[in-house]
């Protein structure tokens, strides 16, 4: 286990290194500069250009980045808010702390209420309540997250005046319903289907048969024996999704206005802020590697079969 | 013959599953139709057929793993189930009573418990312990007596074999003390070196404890010996039923007679000089059988009777039970 972990450890370095490679050279390949307004003068950028080292042939730029990484430097801003490190506006300035938290109660939705949703429907399965939840979870993954968001905000907020209009501020418990309501429906949905899906898979094994009889209770049935074996294609998915939830939230984070790490990703793409973009790629790639590393192991926690490492008993 | 008491009794036992047919109708696979048969304590009843006959479905309708469609089951004198009288009594108390070992054991085996969890969870269901330190000597006990290693308590079912696997299966079944066990193709999935260890195995558990079997095998070279007496389905109905030596040397039921021709004897110059009774036609499907007796589309001898009146079983020499219109009118 420990020596799987370091090799997955490993691994890992040498594809955030390829990452940021190829993240390095495809914002160079986007045309403009952070330096570029309208009242610059092309002395001016240059001037700025050789202030940050972008002067150099990109090789050296690529190599000052990864030597820099290595020493746990991320560079300064160019552009957003110039001067200041880039670690701080990450960090410090309460953005990732944002998305992270809103990432992870969206998760926490997606799991408590999907899952229980999932067994519901395949315990039922062919009743009425089967049907509506079938069709409620391929509403749900169909319809896309700023859509919702733009229904929720156009109905409950403007209309009935339910909740606050100024959610992005995240203030009090209301504010918070509609972007993790918008942030978390399509993954419930998707949870619900799959776990709906391994689950009457579970049920119809040889083993269920034999808890029923040893003289287990259904309910038992379903949470000890079916839930257990069933929830290895769930955890699979969640693994991505943890990252993606939060990696992926600046829809979400754009239209209720939050002021989290995903809407301003979207804004340092736009004014070409280098070190912020490479920093952000990074933390955000090292979050998703993390994310399928613990899902790995979670794997071995879950199904005794699975065995992590090539080496023959 | 002395009065022995009949352990369980079957009475007319029906089982059907409904199957989808196009918009608005139901059809059924009556995979268990009418079927009526006893077991005497402490006997071995062996069932045999083809695949597909219902023989699965009637032991696990037999233990109420399935839900009968109609009929009566008296396990130890007391009704379990009686549609007519509207009895279907909570199985728990029974399920102490009444095992069943699965045709695959490692598909019955859930594989994320240990051997020990396995065998346990039996035991915590009803109680039937004191203290953890009992609970492990009694899983000990169990795997001891299976003829398995107490260490295996700790491991996953797949590192073991498909005998093994079985085994475990076993120590399962008998972790409630049960008085009656429907072993169901207990040795199917197993290679033949196995088989008689597991055959053999089942034997001395039963000399040792007293156990009831039902032993359900398409193998009726393998019923014969481990059964005291035989049954034999066909289509979901059981056509005959009687002691093994009488019913594999004097079989009465034209089907019976057939299966019994297709057993290989290891005498080539018998095997030479024997007639093979040959069945035309497939066996028909159980979700439209045919009226009548079941077996009248391949029999050779059917009549009018047989294509519209469903044969009763009914006894034709001692213990020797039939169900043919044709016998009623004196033999073949």
């Amino acid at each position: 286990m420990v020596t799987y972990t370091l090799k997955r450890l490993g691994a890992a370095l040498l594809t955030l290194l390829i990452i940021m490679a190829i993240t390095f050279f495809l914002m160079n390949a986007i045309p403009g500069s952070p330096f570029l307004t309208e009242k610059s003068t092309p002395q001016q950028i240059a001037l700025a250009n050789a202030k940050y080292g972008l002067d150099k042939p990109l090789i050296i730029q690529l190599k000052n980045y990864v030597v820099n990484y290595l020493k746990g430097d991320l560079g300064t801003s160019l552009k957003m808010q110039e001067g200041t490190p880039v670690r701080d506006i990450i960090f410090h300035q309460g953005k990732f702390v944002l998305s992270i938290k809103l990432g992870l109660i969206s998760l926490a939705v997606a799991v408590i209420i999907g899952i229980p949703l999932g067994c519901i429907a395949a315990y039922n399965r062919g009743t009425w309540l089967d049907g509506f939840l079938r069709v409620m979870t391929t509403v749900g993954v169909a319809i896309p997250g700023f859509v919702l968001a733009t229904l929720l905000l156009a109905s409950l907020a403007v209309k009935l005046h339910v909740l606050p209009t100024n959610s992005g501020q995240l203030t009090d418990f209301k504010s918070y319903i509609m972007p993790i309501l918008s942030m978390s429906f399509y993954y419930v949905c998707y949870v619900a289907k799959l776990t709906r899906t391994s689950m009457l898979d579970a049920i119809n094994q040889d083993y269920i048969r034999t808890a029923r009889a040893k003289g287990v209770k259904t309910k038992m049935i379903v949470l000890k024996h079916a839930l257990r074996n069933s929830l290895i294609p769930v955890i699979t998915y969640l693994g991505p999704v943890t990252a993606g939830i939060i990696t992926g939230s600046f829809v979400v984070e754009s239209t209720f206005q939050i002021p989290g790490l995903g809407k301003y990703y979207v804004q340092c793409v736009m004014s070409r802020d280098y070190p912020v973009i490479m920093a952000t790629t990074v933390v955000l790639s090292a979050l998703v590697i993390f994310m399928n590393l613990v899902v790995d192991i979670a794997y071995k926690i879950v199904d005794p079969r699975i065995t992590l490492t090539n080496k023959e008993d | 013959m002395e009065e022995r008491k009949k352990l369980l009794e079957i009475e007319n036992l029906k089982k059907y599953f409904p199957v989808k047919a196009g918009f608005g109708k139901k059809q059924y696979v009556q995979a268990v139709e009418s079927v009526n048969y006893f077991i005497y304590e402490g006997e071995t009843l062996g069932l045999v057929g083809e695949s597909g006959c219902g023989k699965t479905t009637l032991g696990r309708t037999t233990i109420r793993l399935y839900e009968p469609t109609s009929g009566r089951i008296v396990f130890d004198g007391e009704p379990i189930y009686d549609s007519e009288k509207k009895i279907a009594v909570p199985m728990l108390p029974y399920r102490r009573k009444m095992q069943i070992i699965f045709q695959d054991p490692s598909a019955s085996l859930d594989p994320r418990m240990t051997v020990g969890e396995i065998v346990g969870e039996a035991l915590d269901i009803h109680g039937l312990f004191q203290g953890k330190a009992e609970r492990r000597e009694r899983i000990n006990q169990l795997l001891d007596e299976v003829g398995l290693n107490t260490e295996h308590s700790n491991r996953f079912p797949h590192e073991f074999s498909g005998g093994q696997q079985q085994r475990i299966g076993i120590a399962r079944a008998l972790a409630v003390e049960p008085q009656f066990i429907v072993c169901d193709e207990p040795i199917s999935a197993l290679d033949v070196s196995i088989q008689s260890q597991v055959i053999n195995m089942l034997e001395d558990l039963q000399a040792e404890k007293g156990l009831t079997y039902l032993f359900i095998a398409h193998d009726i070279s393998v019923v014969r010996h481990i059964s005291n007496r035989i049954g034999v389905m066909y289509l979901g109905s059981m056509v005959e039923l009687g002691e093994s030596y009488e019913l594999c040397n004097h079989p009465i039921h034209p089907y019976t007679k057939t299966l019994l021709s297709a057993v290989p004897i290891p005498d080539p110059v018998k095997t030479r000089s024997r007639q093979r009774q040959l069945l035309e036609g497939e066996i028909p499907s159980p979700i439209n059988p045919p009226s009548g007796c079941r077996f009248h589309t391949r029999c050779p001898y059917a009549t009018e009777r047989c294509k519209q009146e469903f044969p009763k079983l009914k006894e034709y020499g001692p213990g020797h039970y039939a169900a043919c219109h044709l016998l009623e009118q004196g033999g073949i």
